[in-house]
């Protein structure tokens, strides 16, 4: 025991040491006059609260193993196909009647928490499936928000015809980039995409004629419905409003509503696409070519264009989900675009759990609806948000959900012939 | 990409050329000679083993066949057409696949699924197919998965076709690791050293296999062995190595009595 008290007291000396210059030292603003003051009490707090923490380790360590149990015991994961179909139909028919009775805050969030449901799952396909670490995921995100930005600035075409553009322009930049770089593996394939990330957002801040740089593009305007806006006045000479158009009473919470359909939509086809795609050939490849590089290519599977379809998938579902994005905020700016966000949705792959659908879509959720339902403590997030990805690391690394494969099995035979 | 058609019954004029002509294949690592003008041809539909103590240089006579490392000098060619400076994947689809010494299966994935990758470069669907679910993508899974059951049934593994395969015991990942290649249809297989681990049994077994691949399905082997009784047993030449070099070659019998080769495998008196 005196052994834990003096390690234990040597982490708390080492933690406060660390937190003196964040914790410890506050800004003090009179008139013009900035000035530092020294503020002990939050120090020692750390500290007590580490000493505290390192002491509780061993009882800790107990209810890890708790937790690991409870994992062996999880649910069942084979659910019968016609009971799991049910389910899926019931999750949908909940999400879309949903927000005509929630509040237009919470169908807001839900919204964005909807865009990185998207950009988890194509992520996901990207670093789960396909095993590439892609650091630099938010550029395709921004390559569709602006496409769609610019082509209905300067074409003036529509968010659907814009749509399939964008996933275009995005999945050509993801395969531009890819092709030099994926012959890089694991670490260094990292370090290229993050890069990538930060150039693409440095020729967003510095193209100023093309993009607006730092000021960024105004007025996108949102999706519509068949031809019917969502606005009180239509904005083009004889056009018809989604409200004029049946005859209702202008509301500003159609809009969001809308949006938030059209989001679901969305997420709703790329979920599709994505697990039609792990059940082919494609998706086997990205599969085998993550546990074995030498057997693919033994047996003749050509490794870059496999790696190339993975990367190139996931940067389309990012253009995708770009395009919504800028559709729903209206604006956007090079500020929506820096490393955090490709650094949240890999948090969300990650804390999901990688190659686990159900787990991304909950983990979106998660790190976007909590922190938005939670603003008193919006000063604590990033500390929560660090704490909560350490303590998932130690416990459960392979995630919240881990991924069950998709098996394709042999059915038993029968005699002659089927 | 490659689609072979299937390949006609060979005539005894396409027998006589040779399938794989390897001339003064040398490979050096640094200092280090690991193979040292090797020189050899296999036939169509013959079983050709390189026989050597450990460190003799035969994996890696593999591996530059097989594109996986460049070889320093020398030429390899396949049907006459050179392919030394191809990338692995490529000769592959060329029809000359391997196995590895230590298996390298897909552990992961079940044993069906270790048979259809294999058939991705014989794919016959596109895309769109695959996501709408087409009759012609449902026929073109059907029609893999019949092939893998076919390849399974051959190997004896049709019990264990919806295991993952990193549970298999050691023999049955072996003739996984076969099955695997067969599927593809390739002109030649090169197993490096399939009896490796095996138990006597098993061993006899995987002669008869090996010899029923030949006969029935008209693919050459090249195969790396320590294991005498089988390479005598089935081999029609054979090339001996000591240090990365050649020091002979020809019919079991020669090679059972060459004393260069009884010096190389027993040491001097």
């Amino acid at each position: 025991m005196p052994r834990h008290l003096s390690e234990a007291a040597l982490v708390a000396l080492l933690a406060g040491l660390l937190t003196v210059p964040i914790l410890g030292i506050q800004i003090q603003v009179e008139g013009i006059n900035v000035s530092l003051e020294g503020e002990p009490w939050p120090v020692v707090l750390a500290m007590v609260a580490v000493f505290v923490a390192r002491l509780l380790q061993i009882p800790l360590k107990a209810i890890s193993s708790l937790v690991h149990i409870t994992h062996r015991l999880s649910l069942p994961t084979h659910l019968p196909k016609a009971y799991f179909l049910g389910l899926l139909a019931l999750a949908i028919i909940a999400a879309a009647i949903w927000p005509f009775t929630a509040s237009r805050g919470s169908v807001d969030i839900a919204t964005l928490a909807l865009i990185y449901v998207m950009l988890g799952l194509g992520l996901n396909v990207v670093v789960g499936f396909a095993g590439l670490l892609d650091l630099g995921y938010v550029a395709f995100y921004a390559v569709g928000a602006y496409g769609y930005a610019l082509l209905s600035m300067h074409f003036g075409l529509s968010f659907w015809e814009c749509l399939p553009l964008c996933v275009i322009m995005a999945a050509m930049t993801g395969c531009l980039l890819g092709f030099p770089v994926l012959r890089l593996r694991g670490d260094y394939l990292a370090i290229v995409t993050l890069g990538f990330g930060e150039i693409i957002r440095l020729l967003l801040n510095n193209l100023d004629e093309l993009t607006g740089g730092p000021d960024g593009i105004g007025n996108i305007p949102k999706p519509t419905l068949f031809g019917l806006e969502f606005a009180r006045r239509p904005s083009i000479e004889g056009g018809t409003t989604f409200h004029q158009f049946f005859g209702l009473d202008y509301s500003g919470a159609d809009t969001v509503i809308f949006l938030y359909l059209v989001a679901l939509v969305m997420t709703l086809f790329i979920l599709y696409v994505i697990n039609r795609l792990i059940r082919m050939p494609v998706g086997r490849a990205w599969e085998a070519l993550r546990e074995d590089e030498i057997a693919c290519r033994s047996l003749g599977l050509n490794p870059t264009t496999i790696k190339l379809s993975a990367f190139g998938f996931g940067a389309s579902t990012a253009g995708f989900a770009g395009a919504f994005f800028a559709a729903r905020q209206g604006f956007i700016n090079p500020e929506s675009f820096t490393f955090i966000e490709s650094a949240i949705v890999l948090a969300i792959v990650v804390l999901g759990g990688m190659g686990s659908q159900i787990g991304v879509i909950l983990a979106a959720i998660a790190l976007t609806a909590l922190p938005e339902m939670a603003r008193q403590f919006a000063e604590y997030r990033m500390l929560i948000f660090g704490l909560v990805l350490v303590l998932m690391m130690i416990w459960r690394p392979q995630g919240l959900l881990p991924a069950t494969r998709p098996r394709l099995e042999l059915p038993v035979r029968k005699e002659g012939p089927s | 990409m490659s689609k072979r058609a299937f390949r006609t019954i060979s005539t005894p004029a396409v027998v006589n050329r040779p399938l794989l002509q390897v001339w003064e294949l040398s490979m050096r690592f640094g200092g280090l000679l690991a193979v040292d003008k090797v020189t050899f041809e296999v036939r169509p539909r013959q079983i050709f083993a390189v026989l050597g103590p450990n460190g003799a240089g035969k994996t890696t006579v593999f591996n530059c066949i097989g594109g996986f490392y460049r070889p320093t000098s020398g030429s390899v060619l396949l049907d006459g057409h050179s392919i030394q400076s191809l990338p692995s994947h490529r000769i592959a689809r060329l029809g000359l696949v391997r196995t590895f010494q230590n298996v390298r299966l897909f552990k992961n994935m079940t044993v069906v699924e270790n048979l259809l990758i294999s058939q991705h470069t014989q794919l016959e669907t596109g895309f769109l197919q695959g996501l709408f679910k087409t009759p012609k993508y449902r026929r073109a899974e059907t029609k893999a998965l019949e092939r893998a059951a076919f390849w399974l049934e051959k190997v004896n593994l049709l019990s264990v076709a919806n295991r993952e395969a990193g549970n298999l015991a050691y023999g049955q990942q072996r003739r996984l690791e076969i099955a695997r290649c067969m599927i593809t249809q390739p002109k030649l297989l090169m197993l490096d050293e399939p009896a490796a681990g095996l138990n006597p049994q098993e061993t006899r077994d995987l002669d008869r296999l090996i010899n029923e691949l030949r006969a029935e399905h008209d693919v050459a082997v090249l195969l790396i062995e320590h294991d005498m009784s089988l390479v005598m047993g089935i081999s029609d030449q054979i090339l001996v190595m000591e240090y990365g070099r050649p020091i002979a070659t020809g019919v079991p019998e020669q090679i059972r009595t060459d004393p260069r080769v009884i010096k190389a495998y027993l040491g001097e008196e």
